[in-house]
């Protein structure tokens, strides 16, 4: 067992795969260090993994007890960002909400981006008619803007978490398939590609091994942004009352409650909406610097 | 020779647009009409009640076409929808053709304004980032962009709400018009503002254009995230072009380098995003309606969908995927015309 140090690392000649894939990929997190506008999301998001782990821990009160003798109570010391109209402590509920919204991305991300992949590097490798069908099946589905496509679906399905996740991902795996049809496109074309037809590699074991590696650096960036895109759907759903149903303390439902007590208690939406915007900027920031690092065209 | 070009060059790919066009059309009304018969609910009972009796129902069922196959079924909707019959909505038991072309006004005119508006800022935004790539106000750009693609619309309605009407009391509540001058105004256009200074009523005219400066605000925030973002990375790669170097070897001065030059030479590619942008703005007008209470396309599908009324909400999403599709072979075929390059 080699011990693993900086020099073994970066050793200008690796003696093994897999000191070269770790040099690669410890070169990347020191070009991904240096922007600070990727480490900014990547602080935003790995808060708000811990907040989700620790959730039962972190919250001061019970989410979703009612307490309605204090309700709708200003921020203050004991309630910092206030009650809500059944008295139920935002702070709590906004900490109970992280691992909801957690849960709608993994969800969202683990349905769509290998669906799209898969579809996308199809019609690529084979080209021709399959190609012609699958992309037009694709372009159906961006035929319509995301959020009125899922609420079409959601109304259909019945209101609720799950059929909001699985509305957000009926939409949501178009732009991956065409990434990686693109990709495949010029991957297809490579000498390596026809070597491993000419030892008799499968089709299955040419795209499972050697198209859709290749596209793996492209999907990451378009997921991470993708991520802040889901997360602003499934608050519009749950704005709009199709999403996550009460009391799960979903943030979009939250704002949709604070809607009505706006003017006079705006603390109630305020918070909620605030929550939503942060974690959603860090998907972004760090899609962004993400970009910067793998997508060698950017730099 | 040249019109030869031109045919070659433009003629063809938008009849293969064309083509394409119908295709996807046609996949739209494919999915909508799945969606339709997925829906849990029976239509027949839907729109008789749960109490009507056996005979009725069935009754109903074969005047609606119910009992046919599907693929007879599905025959009759596109038949249907191609004369423009979507059914009838449950909620106002008008043609939901009829509600959509009488909601669909207020719904352009939010866009439109806020297009305008999203160009007016965002592209001297992101000429301003590209020209001082990597400084401070790239920085302060990108963050107001990213910011942009962060913050849920109808949330940053309701803020906006919360501080500029009830707090400062800058702009009017929600709402197309104040409520007094609600009833002077005929729908001549759909376009409030523009139907009531052609009935001369100057009063209702500013109060609707008051009433459009927060909702139209609100979306422009999100076209503005995405036009400054383009424009910058097309004026970043414009700017690295020999020409700017030649222009600048010339003696032009720097502004007419930036604004003439490299900007003239990006303005195709951003009509393109432009019309993108535009296209974008109907999703986010379904819930800065919803917060506003736009009486526009929106609000009518949500409302729809609320209550249940499904020939209006799938009525509703195929006009708006027909405007969006169309949208998007407007930016190719302006990218096509417009552009010698394009070829």
């Amino acid at each position: 067992m080699t011990l693993i140090s900086r020099a073994w690392l970066l050793a200008e000649t690796p003696q093994s795969r897999r000191q070269a894939a770790l040099g690669q990929a410890y070169l990347g997190w020191l070009a991904f260090q240096r922007n600070p506008i990727g480490m900014a999301g990547l602080a935003i998001i790995l808060a708000l993994i811990v907040v989700s782990a620790l959730s039962p821990i972190l919250m001061p009160f019970d989410p979703i007890a009612a307490d309605t003798a204090n309700r709708l109570r200003p921020p203050s010391g004991t309630h910092w960002f206030g009650t809500d109209e059944l008295g139920r402590d935002i702070l709590s509920r906004l900490i109970a909400g992280a691992p909801i919204t957690l849960m709608i991305v993994v969800l969202v991300a683990v349905l769509v981006a290998p669906v799209g992949l898969a579809i996308g590097c199809i019609a690529g490798y084979y080209g021709g008619w399959i190609d012609r069908v699958l992309m037009r099946i694709t372009d159906v589905f961006m035929a319509f803007p995301r959020l009125i496509l899922a609420l079409a679906l959601v109304a259909v399905l019945k209101p609720g978490l799950e059929n909001a996740i699985l509305a957000i991902a009926v939409t949501g795996w178009p732009p991956y398939a065409r990434m990686a049809r693109a990709e495949t496109l010029t991957i297809r074309q490579s000498d390596y590609i026809a070597a491993m037809r000419q030892l008799g590699a499968s089709d299955a074991r040419i795209i499972l091994f050697h198209v859709v590696p290749m596209c793996l650096s492209s999907l990451i960036v378009r997921v991470t942004l993708d991520m802040a895109g889901v997360i602003l759907t499934a608050a519009g759903l749950g704005f709009l009352g199709l999403g996550a149903q009460p009391p799960l303390p979903e943030w979009g439902a939250m704002i949709s409650t604070g809607r009505r007590f706006l003017l006079d208690q705006w603390w109630v939406g305020t918070f909620p909406g605030l929550a939503i915007c942060i974690v959603s900027l860090g998907f972004n920031l760090l899609g962004d610097g993400l970009r910067e690092v793998l997508d060698p065209k950017q730099r | 020779m040249a019109s030869a070009s031109l045919g070659q060059r433009v003629v063809q790919p938008v009849v293969r647009l064309i083509v394409s066009l119908a295709l996807t059309f046609f996949g739209l009304l494919l999915v909508t009409f799945i969606i339709g018969r997925v829906m849990p609910i029976d239509p027949a009972l839907a729109a008789l009640g749960d109490r009507a009796p056996a005979d009725v129902v069935d009754r109903f069922r074969e005047e609606m076409g119910l009992n046919l196959p599907l693929w007879q079924q599905f025959i009759v909707y596109v038949t249907k929808v191609f004369e423009g019959d979507f059914g009838r909505s449950v909620l106002s038991s008008r043609p939901v053709l009829e509600d959509i072309a009488r909601v669909f006004p207020a719904t352009l005119e939010l866009a439109t304004v806020a297009t305008l508006l999203g160009v007016a800022l965002g592209v001297p935004m992101g000429v301003l980032a590209a020209v001082h790539q990597g400084r401070w106000p790239d920085h302060v750009i990108r963050v107001v962009g990213l910011f942009g693609y962060s913050v849920p619309v109808f949330w940053l309605g309701l803020v906006g709400l919360l501080v500029f009407y009830a707090k400062l009391d800058w702009v009017p509540g929600p709402g197309r018009i104040n409520i007094a001058y609600q009833d002077f105004v005929d729908p001549i256009t759909g376009v409030m503002v523009i139907d009531a200074m052609l009935q001369g009523e100057w009063e209702a005219a500013g109060s609707a254009a008051r009433h459009l400066i927060l909702p139209s605000s609100i979306l422009a925030y999100f076209s503005l995230a995405y036009i400054s973002r383009m424009t910058r990375s097309f004026m970043i790669e414009q700017l690295k072009q020999e020409y700017i170097t030649t222009a600048r070897v010339k003696g032009a001065s720097e502004a007419r380098v930036v604004w003439r030059h490299a900007l003239g030479n990006v303005a195709v590619p951003l009509t393109t995003v432009v019309t993108l942008s535009y296209a974008n703005l109907l999703e986010g007008s379904v819930l800065t309606e919803t917060v506003f209470a736009w009486p526009g396309l929106g609000r009518y599908i949500t409302d729809s969908l609320l209550n249940a009324d499904m020939n209006a909400v799938l009525g509703g999403t195929i006009v708006v995927g027909l405007v969006f599709v169309s949208l998007n072979l407007l930016a190719d075929v302006l990218y096509r015309t417009l552009d010698p390059r394009a070829r």
